[in-house]
């Protein structure tokens, strides 16, 4: 075509200017830290396994999960979830049941027999005391970095305090014992009924390069109460292994369980399955300061568990507890009022506290022990070189969540040490606050509610009480993680830019900018749903 | 095959030979019958493959014309007077876009005060607009030369107006030659356009260009102007040929070999001057006429050597432009400058006073004399415009003129007495 | 027809408010999530950072482009729009395109139809566009006669509420109160005058076309799904997008979709869809607001929130509560009912 001169033009000609050259700030993208994986005491990238089981990928969810926490399905079931209450999407309507998809995962995992590869193989040996999830995080890692372990464990069955501690209709025993089993398939050993007496001696013997130790707090504690005899009283601890090795606990009648954390309402509500006429849990402060899980007491108290707060037991007699009236101090601590009242009881059980047994490494040089607990640094090393420590038996909330972190992290600092170097941790990514969100762009969508075992029959055995999420509500529930801080391909900013300024690179691999033609609007920025770009000043 | 019409119906029918393929109408005087009459051919289906639109303004009709050329349709319009300054904006703009658009108008005056007459004033106004002016004597050249203005048009994509006088050509009935569709489709071929709108080989027409390009944008349309002064003729020739008769060209000349007056006008007032000349030629008198048939490109060599060997030239003009006098006999003393004749500027025939025969030998009288004024104002009422001018004097206010003028003529003068 | 039927999936993670969505199948995400989306309007343009009409145009004709299968002509009226994407040597569209004049885009547009119809090309469609001072004042009359005629056009108008190419003066669509550089904030009643101003859309159906829409560069999926519908049918057609303009507005340039969503959210932007004369949808507002979030980030409304112009914002939201009346904008059972 012999167009004319300058008033026609030949279409796509203004690639040729480069309007890149008015830019002061340019855009750049980022990853930022969910509030969800910042808060997990494991170190889980939820919002990474999320980003799979959102797309139906329920493997490769599982398999990110394995990067960092060998038991989804428990976690699933027992983890108090502090990702939830950091999750942003409460701020916006409610958050996104991480715990509840979490358990579709490992159920899932356990149903298709997905599993892992062992690293290969360092030549070097672990000895790691305790088969609880310390001590079992810590040997799935060891091994998947190719590490040989062996896990010594004192009871005739493995999972510490998982198995010990939590009541069955909680964890079912079927799915800790397969995701033990994946750990020992992994090629973990692990030595039951294999109490270790002297650490150090052990150690040595064996030819082991390192140690982890993962006792947990087996030792229950009492407070020393007046006692005519006439109301038996057993300790929390004792009663739920008791449980577990089918030697049931005599739980009759009147039972009052004497403390406020997550224990005692374990041994509440196994006594209401047990056939207990009343079940009272008895606490020294508010409701509101229960350290136990507003979860665990709201489902015990369907089940028929009262609650007596703002009482301590003063002493026993006659079949019954004297009882002091308490009220919450302007210091928010409880104040003895000098009133007293009786409450009947056939059976008392405290739940006040838990300790270690420390005699097994009595020999060993260096550990520094304070109120009951080692001390370890940064590291998860304790005082003693090549030996690290975790869970229960060291400073920390005591929570198995907690356990596991400890178990990744001395693994990773094992693994360093093992090869004469030191771990360091990468650095952590900027935050990701709902003020950097554009929730406008997220569809209402409630949150899903898993099926709960009706009351009846919860008060009459110990079936699991909290169901699972199907496929669908699972892969619902995925879809209202709003991937805070990190892309999720929305094409955002590959649309709202004015000046077709992003490259679009395909799945998965998210966006370019082409900074040639990008103007520095911002656009973009405000406009990504999940705050991962930022505005950066340009070097002019 | 000859016939006895009305000049707006020949040229509708003209313009229906050419196949055109979008003709945009709005109504004003005198052009209407043109548009009346294609209408009802397409309504009818004798011109087939046609989009007739009924639009609502000079400006929209032109503008459609724009689109529709653009994306590769003849494209027909007509209007007149008032019309095409409500187009003006567009008029501009698709002689800027190259878009051969061939448009008729009616040559009528214009307001205020308004009138519907004839004079060619309209087309004078848009003389610099870029488009080419081709200007007829009669109705049968109104047929031909727009056969031909489709033709120049989409050779040089430039839009051509076929001007032809209001009513005397428009509602004059005439026998004309309306030829054989197949000799029209022998001269015209298809519509092939220079630039088109189209998905498969994507453009962007009508561009910003600033100072760094806008000159050579004009020169370049210039020199197409230019090229048209040679095209012409051709196209002329070639009708010729195809039609057997002569029709188009830059200019035409009457007795002017041997004249010493050279009377030089453009439109229907050639026959009346003709006439004049033939009379007068009786007696004697060297006198002779040069018709100018396309105004724009203004055919400076034509009218040069046409008139080289005149002793005087008289330009007899229906446009005015107010403050300055003669807008045809400006150029015409442009193309004269090197020849040492006296051009006298005459207009005439405003809002359509007619021009008599009576008139124009007064007038050629004075001129073989050389006793005209530089810028003469055919049978221009004196007297009246002196009473107008006294009275203005006394009052010391002019009010409104047509008021006046009025107030001294007509029937309110009648009612006065 | 309600907004969930509008939107057939919903998607929990973005919704379906995102321009894309990993999740969804490609045909159901925008046009503008693809990347063999035209880009008819492309890189190099020399819009302003941030500028919502180039955005709107992008969106609307690769929506077009998309549902023609590329056999589309745009036709343009002179504005920004225009002089942004053409300066001599270069162009920015990828597509036939044509600049008239500022008053005759519906007009050229009407004959470039003309001209595919008479050739047998009607699988080329045409649009014809240009900003709010093109369409609803020097425009006015070739847009009412393409109606009249029901010319097979698709009339858009990109709505920045001001002649923005010329310096921010007032036009027939400019919003009361507001600043322009004929409506300066002085006097006792500062910026536009209440009680001023055109309806367009709402003049556009009582031409009786087969379709109006009012949209906005805010909600990409509801703009390509109007504009998808416009292309569907036959006749004339007129689509108004409400575009920010940064510049006019003295808003932030990263805020023009902002701008968008809180004007539609807060009442003032109503978007509604009609046929033949009758208003037969109208866009739920999803997260209702006052006008004072929207007018405070735009420095065209900065005098309303000074001592004394009280009165003055209180009309404003009156405006949008009108608007939320008429249009009936507000969800069945909605808290701001």
């Amino acid at each position: 075509m012999n167009k004319p001169f300058a008033i026609t033009l030949d279409v796509g000609t203004s690639l040729l200017n480069h309007t890149g050259s008015w830019r002061t700030e340019r855009p750049v993208y980022v990853d930022r830290l969910p509030p969800c994986n910042s808060t997990c005491p494991a170190g889980e990238n939820i919002q990474g396994w999320l980003f799979h089981a959102e797309e139906g990928n329920y493997e490769q969810a599982f398999y990110t999960i394995m990067e960092d926490n060998p038991f989804p399905a428990v976690m699933g079931r027992v983890c108090y979830h502090t990702c939830e209450t950091a999750c942003n999407r409460t701020t916006l309507d409610d958050p996104v049941g991480i715990n509840a998809v979490e358990r579709f995962i490992g159920d899932e995992a356990l149903r298709h027999g997905w599993n892992v590869e062992a690293g290969e193989d360092s030549g070097k040996k672990v000895m790691i005391i305790g088969s609880g999830p310390g001590g079992l995080a810590a040997a799935y890692h060891l091994r998947r970095k190719g590490h040989q372990v062996t896990v010594f464990e004192s009871a005739p069955k493995a999972g510490g305090m998982l198995r010990y501690g939590i009541p069955k209709y909680r964890l079912p025993r079927e799915k800790l014992a397969g995701e033990i089993g994946r750990i020992e398939k992994l090629g973990a050993e692990i030595r039951l009924n294999s109490p270790v007496s002297d650490v150090a001696n052990t150690m040595k013997k064996e030819g082991f390069d390192a140690c982890f130790l993962g006792f947990g707090a087996h030792v229950g504690q009492q407070v020393d109460l007046p006692n005519d005899g006439s109301v038996p009283v057993h300790d929390a601890v004792t009663v739920l292994r008791d449980l577990e090795n089918e030697q049931l606990p005599d739980l009759h009648g009147n039972v009052v369980v004497y403390g406020g954390g997550n224990t005692a309402f374990d041994v509440a509500r196994s006594a209401t399955r047990l056939g207990a006429l009343n079940v009272t849990v008895v606490y020294r402060r508010d409701r509101d300061m229960m350290p136990a899980h507003h979860e665990e007491i709201h489902e015990a108290l369907e089940e028929g568990v009262q609650i007596a707060c703002l009482r301590t037991i003063k002493g026993i007699s006659d079949g019954q507890l004297e009882l002091e009236i308490m009220v919450t101090g302007d210091d928010k601590m409880p104040q003895a009022t000098g009133q007293t009242e009786m409450m009947k009881a056939d059976v008392l059980v405290q739940a006040v506290g838990q300790g270690v047994d420390l005699s097994p490494i009595a020999n060993l040089q260096g550990i520094v022990e304070n109120r009951g607990v080692i001390q370890v640094g940064y590291d998860m090393q304790t005082g003693c070189a090549g030996v690290f420590a975790g869970g229960d038996m060291v400073p920390s909330p005591r929570t198995v969540t907690d356990a596991i972190g400890h178990g990744k992290k001395a693994a990773k600092n094992i693994d360093a040490y093992l090869n004469g170097k030191i771990y360091v941790a990468p650095e952590k990514h900027d935050p990701a606050p709902y003020e950097e969100l554009n929730t406008w762009y997220y569809s209402d969508a409630p949150r899903s509610i898993r099926p709960i075992l009706d009351v009846a029959r919860r008060q009459s055995g110990f079936a699991e009480v909290v169901g699972n999420l199907d496929e669908k509500t699972a892969q619902y529930e995925s879809r209202r993680c709003m991937s805070c801080g990190n892309c999720l391909e929305c094409d955002n900013c590959y649309g709202v830019c004015p000046d077709n300024a992003v490259l679009k690179l395909g799945p998965g691999k998210g966006f370019e900018f082409k900074y040639d033609y990008c103007k520095g609007c911002g656009m973009c920025v405000e406009e990504c749903p999940c705050g991962s770009i930022e505005m950066v000043p340009e070097d002019i | 095959m000859l016939k006895q019409m009305e000049g707006s119906v020949a040229v509708a029918e003209a313009v229906g030979l050419c196949r055109p393929e979008v003709i945009c109408a709005y109504p004003i005087t005198p052009q209407t019958h043109i548009v009346e009459g294609l209408g009802e051919m397409v309504k009818s289906g004798k011109l087939e493959n046609c989009e007739y639109l009924n639009v609502e303004s000079e400006f929209a009709a032109l503008s459609v014309g724009i689109g529709s050329s653009a994306a590769g349709a003849r494209t027909y319009t007509a209007t007149a007077s008032q019309g095409i300054l409500y187009m003006a904006e567009a008029v501009y703009n698709a002689s800027g876009m190259g878009l051969p658009i061939v448009m008729t108008v009616g040559n009528r005056a214009i307001g205020a005060p308004i009138n519907i007459w004839n004079d060619q004033t309209d087309s004078m106004s848009m003389r610099d607009a870029g488009w080419i002016q081709l200007f007829c004597e009669t109705n049968q050249e109104a047929v031909d030369v727009h056969i031909q203005a489709f033709r120049i048009a989409e050779a040089l994509s430039v839009p051509v107006m076929v001007c032809m006088d209001g009513f005397i050509l428009t509602h004059a009935y005439e026998r004309v030659d309306i030829p054989e569709q197949s000799q029209v489709d022998e001269f015209l071929p298809p519509f092939v356009p220079r630039q088109v709108l189209d998905p498969a080989n994507p453009i962007s027409m009508g561009a910003m260009v600033g100072p760094e390009a806008f000159t050579e944008v004009r020169y370049l349309a210039h020199h197409r102007q230019m090229e048209a002064l040679d095209l012409i003729p051709q196209v002329a020739e070639s009708f010729r040929e195809i039609f057997g008769r002569d029709s188009g060209g830059l200019i035409s000349t009457y007795k002017a070999d041997d004249a010493e007056t050279l009377i030089v006008s453009l439109g229907s007032v050639i026959g009346t001057i003709k006439d004049v000349i033939d009379e007068r030629r009786e007696n004697g008198e060297k006198i002779g006429c040069v018709a100018i048939r396309s105004y724009r490109p203004f055919p400076i060599q034509a009218i040069h050597d046409a008139c080289k060997h005149a002793k005087r030239v008289v330009v007899i003009e229906k446009c005015f432009a107010v403050g300055m006098g003669g807008i045809v006999a400006a150029n015409v003393r442009m193309a004269l400058t090197t020849l040492p004749l006296p051009v006298y500027t005459v207009v005439a025939g405003l809002g359509g006073r007619p021009i008599t025969q009576k008139s124009l030998h007064r007038l050629f009288e004075q001129a073989g004399q050389d006793k005209l004024e530089g810028l003469h104002f055919l049978d221009l009422d004196k007297q009246l415009v002196d009473k107008i001018l006294e009275q203005e004097e006394l009052t010391g206010c002019s009010g409104s003129t047509a008021e006046n003028i009025l107030s001294n003529v007509g029937v309110v003068a009648t009612a006065k007495v | 027809m309600n907004q969930a039927e509008n939107q057939k999936v919903r998607f929990y993670q973005t919704g379906t408010y995102t321009v894309g969505n990993r999740l969804l199948d490609g045909d159901i995400r925008t046009v503008q999530a693809s990347s063999d989306r035209s880009n008819s309007l492309d890189s190099g343009h020399r819009a302003c950072q941030g500028c919502g009409e180039a955005l709107g145009a992008r969106y609307a004709i690769d929506a077009a482009m998309r549902e023609t299968n590329n056999q589309l002509i745009a036709c343009n009226a002179t504005g920004c729009l225009e002089v942004f994407t053409t300066p001599y040597p270069e162009t920015a569209w990828q597509m036939p395109w044509i600049h008239s004049l500022f008053g005759n885009a519906a007009a050229v547009a009407t004959g470039v139809a003309a001209a595919m119809k008479v050739k047998g090309r009607q699988d080329v469609r045409v649009i014809a566009q240009g900003g709010d001072g093109g369409t609803t004042d020097i425009g006015f009359g070739c847009l009412s006669g393409m109606f009249d005629r029901n010319d097979d056009v698709l009339y858009i108008c990109y709505d920045n509420q001001a002649y923005m190419n010329t310096g921010v003066q007032r036009s027939s669509a400019t919003p009361p109160a507001a600043r322009t550089a004929t409506t300066m904030p002085v006097g006792p009643e500062p910026g536009n005058q209440f009680g001023q101003g055109k309806n367009v859309p709402l003049v556009a159906l009582a031409h009786n076309i087969p379709y109006v829409a009012t949209a906005s560069v805010h909600d990409l999926h509801d703009l390509e799904r109007k504009v998808k519908k416009a292309m569907s049918v036959r006749g004339s057609r007129y689509l108004q997008i409400f575009v920010p303009c940064p510049l006019g507005w003295g808003s932030k340039p990263c805020d023009t979709i902002k701008l968008a969503r809180m004007a539609t959210e807060c009442g003032l932007w109503p978007m509604f869809e009609g046929e033949y004369g009758e208003i037969t949808n109208t866009h739920k507002l999803r997260r209702p607001s006052k006008v004072d979030g929207y007018l405070k980030l735009q420095r065209r409304f900065a005098h309303l929130f000074k001592p004394g112009q009280e009165g003055q914002l209180a009309k404003m939201q009156d405006l949008a509560d009108t608007n939320i009346r008429k249009f009936q904008l507000l969800e069945e059972g909605s808290d701001d009912e």
